[in-house]
């Protein structure tokens, strides 16, 4: 459990409320792949195909044989600490505003030497130390070091706390809590030490089985929003918008019909009014005052989280429709990960596979559980991460994916999943 | 009430206040009429809003739009001078009518579909039963053939080709969790019986029948024999349907015109609509139309 972060004073409204600022974020392109390893919570480096010399930092050619058959593969991050600084002094905005700020440097056992923030847990130099890789507030890769043994939360340390989105302390929009997604995660985040919960609730005469239930959660805050209505979309964000400092999309219209399997596209537009348009109207609605609030204190606005499916990435035809409007979802989150992301607000999206519920009835197992799904969500925001695919489904589908796309595409022609 | 007082303030409605020259039973001052005393218009639509209830089905099967509306402009960059909305609702949503074609029974019947039913069709007068006293204590409440004759024992035979409105107060349920008055056994909402349908429709062959709740049958109709009573026989006969209805309780029991005149719409099944009624005026609201 973190102790470093207690529920903030309330805001003395006389001060101007601090602008954001971001550590640099310009890096090359062989550069990103740290990201897109970082992004998904993983520390990959590059390795040389020809002489298997691990590289760092990233390049263009191995250090050690020339070649350029370089191919990025996991880290076990293991290594020395072997000296360190505090800086005391930056030019860089947002390094200036932290410090002072601990760095250094690591001899990774996989034979490259690397520049880390240090943990406040970490001992003093030369120690053992585990070398991770963490999103900045920019959401660009850096290294971390904590200990080796008895990994610390990130949250725990004052500078390393803002790699993560802790739910702790923050007041949280949960746009459908009726959902059996929706009151897992509403639940998950009580647990995870969350302020307040905003739980938004659509077409209030369709009683949802739970939903009395989770009213009875001290945290839970009952509140009427239909996404896929700009009225009250915009209602709401007049009334709490200026307070959410993580918005949880929990929206989700799942009809499981091939193309065949049903007629006209009143259904398809359906889901694509819940799923593509209602982000559309939340991200409009809300992102803006997100923005403004990006460096609010130590409760500011930090994260939005969507919970799409493994269907965006590739069609799973017996839910055609379902996955068009998914993959639209994911790629305007992408648009809105761009927006939110000039000030540090991080987006999260979560891709599962079949869910444990009614529309994914007829899948065969493994299908994650609601609860299994909330859990993913809070270990998500404690960590440092943009794209989760949690459960066997989705990891097999991402590898599937990453490995070849035609192939899946062609694979869920022939076997469904 | 008897019959013959009630045929003679139809042809004279205005009342005994300011009889008016006709000329073949027809006002020769119509808009004269309405600017007058001489009688009173009562508004009987719901406003058309994002938050009023829609009929639930089971999600699987298709489902009515909600009412809904994306601005396109309001004096800004997207239009300078002018503020306007598109606005998307399914057929059945708000105050609607239904009409024949609606339902199954009614799918081959000759001019069945709002574009073309006949105009005189859009204005009749209205019977308008009080059931609310009953409603109120049973939401489950059926309007039967007995509560029909009664309230015609007081106010006369039901004459065709007028409207037939179940008064129950419902409307007055403005929070959307009791207007719908759902529970795990589906929608507890009054209606009439089959019985009663039945009979309206061919002992007395109204033009249709009209409700305050979100449908013209019954909460638990899906389960009655025929299921959807109300809206298999009346639609069957050609008749036809007015739901989501308010002000009622502001009508007479009889003598009320109703102006309920749907969208043309190529070969649609309903239509939100504005509903009006045209009353004599010096006639508070009445609550004498119990049954």
């Amino acid at each position: 459990m973190s102790q470093a972060v207690k529920r903030p004073k309330q805001k003395n409204p006389m001060l101007r409320t601090r602008q954001p600022t971001l550590p640099p974020a310009a890096r090359s392109r062989v550069a990103l792949g740290l990201t897109a390893a970082a992004a998904r919570g993983r520390l990959e480096l590059q390795v040389c195909l020809d002489c298997a010399v691990v590289q760092y930092p990233p390049r263009e050619i191995c250090r050690a044989c020339l070649s350029h058959r370089l191919a990025w593969r996991p880290q076990s991050g293991r290594g020395e600490l072997i000296s360190e600084t505090t800086l005391r002094n930056a030019q860089e905005l947002f390094f200036r505003e932290r410090l002072p700020w601990r760095v250094g440097n690591v001899r990774l056992d996989a034979g490259v030497n690397v520049m880390a923030f240090l943990h406040e847990k970490v001992a003093a130099a030369p120690c053992r130390v585990h070398v991770e890789a963490a999103l900045d507030r920019a959401g660009q890769a850096v290294l971390l070091a904590v200990p080796e043994q008895g990994r610390p939360l990130l949250s725990d340390d004052p500078q390393l706390r803002e790699t993560t989105c802790d739910p702790r302390a923050r007041k949280i929009l949960v746009t459908d809590g009726k959902s059996a997604i929706g009151q897992a995660v509403t639940r998950a985040l009580a647990a995870a030490g969350a302020d307040l919960i905003w739980i938004g609730e659509a077409e209030p005469w369709k009683k949802a089985a739970g939903s009395e239930a989770l009213h009875e959660l001290p945290q839970a805050v009952p509140i009427a929003l239909d996404v896929t209505d700009g009225r009250s979309v915009r209602e709401l964000a007049g009334e709490i918008g200026g307070k959410v400092d993580i918005l949880v999309n929990t929206n989700n219209c799942h009809r499981a019909f091939s193309i065949a399997a049903r007629r006209g596209v009143e259904t398809a537009q359906l889901e694509m009014d819940v799923n593509y348009f209602g982000l559309l109207r939340l991200a409009q609605e809300f992102a803006p005052v997100l923005k403004a609030r990006a460096a609010d204190g130590t409760a500011s606005a930090i994260a939005w989280v969507n919970v799409l499916s493994i269907f965006a990435l590739a069609n799973y035809p017996p839910h055609g429709t379902y996955s068009a409007s998914q993959a639209a979802a994911l790629s305007l989150s992408h648009a809105l990960r761009a927006e939110l992301g000039a000030t540090g607000v991080r987006v999260i999206n979560l891709f599962p596979g079949p869910i444990d519920d009614e529309w994914d009835q007829l899948e065969m197992p493994p299908k994650l559980s609601p609860a299994s799904l909330a859990s993913a969500v809070v270990e998500a925001l404690k960590g440092s991460v943009e794209d989760v695919y949690p459960g066997d489904v989705a990891q097999d589908w991402l590898a599937r994916h990453l490995d070849n796309p035609k192939a899946l595409e062609r694979e869920l022609r022939e076997e469904g999943r | 009430m008897k019959t013959t007082s009630r045929k003679k303030v139809r042809r004279n409605i205005g009342g005994n206040k300011a009889p008016l020259k006709t000329v073949r039973g027809l006002p020769t001052n119509l808009s004269g009429l309405i600017a007058s005393d001489a009688v009173r218009l009562i508004d009987l639509t719901q406003t058309l809003s994002p938050e009023f209830p829609t009929i639930a089905l089971p999600p699987e099967m298709g489902q009515c739009r909600p009412f809904r509306m994306e601005e396109i402009s309001r004096y800004d960059e997207r239009g300078p001078g002018w503020y306007w909305n598109n606005v998307s609702f399914g057929e059945h949503s708000g105050t609607h009518f239904d009409a024949p074609i609606h339902w199954i029974s009614g799918r081959d019947l000759p001019n069945n579909s709002v574009d073309t039913l006949p105009i005189k069709h859009f204005i009749a007068p209205a019977n308008v039963i009080d059931c609310s006293k009953d409603a109120t204590a049973d939401a489950d409440f059926l309007l039967t053939v007995g509560h029909v004759k009664a309230w015609e024992k007081r106010h006369g035979r039901i004459a065709a080709g007028s409207w037939v409105l179940m008064r129950t107060d419902w409307s007055k349920r403005k929070e959307p969790v009791a207007y719908q008055n759902f529970d795990e056994t589906g929608q507890h909402t009054p209606g009439p019986d089959p019985e009663c349908v039945r009979f309206l429709v061919q002992e007395r062959d109204v033009l249709g029948f009209g409700t305050e709740t979100i449908g013209t049958d019954a909460g638990q109709a899906a389960h009655f024999a025929p299921p959807y009573p109300c809206h298999y026989y009346m639609h069957g006969a050609g008749k036809y349907g007015l739901q989501c209805l308010c002000n009622l309780d502001r009508l007479p029991a009889t003598e009320a015109l109703i102006v309920a005149a749907p969208l043309k719409i190529l070969k649609g099944s309903g239509s939100p609509l504005r509903v009006f009624a045209i009353a004599p005026a010096g006639r508070n609201d009445d609550s004498s139309g119990g049954a």
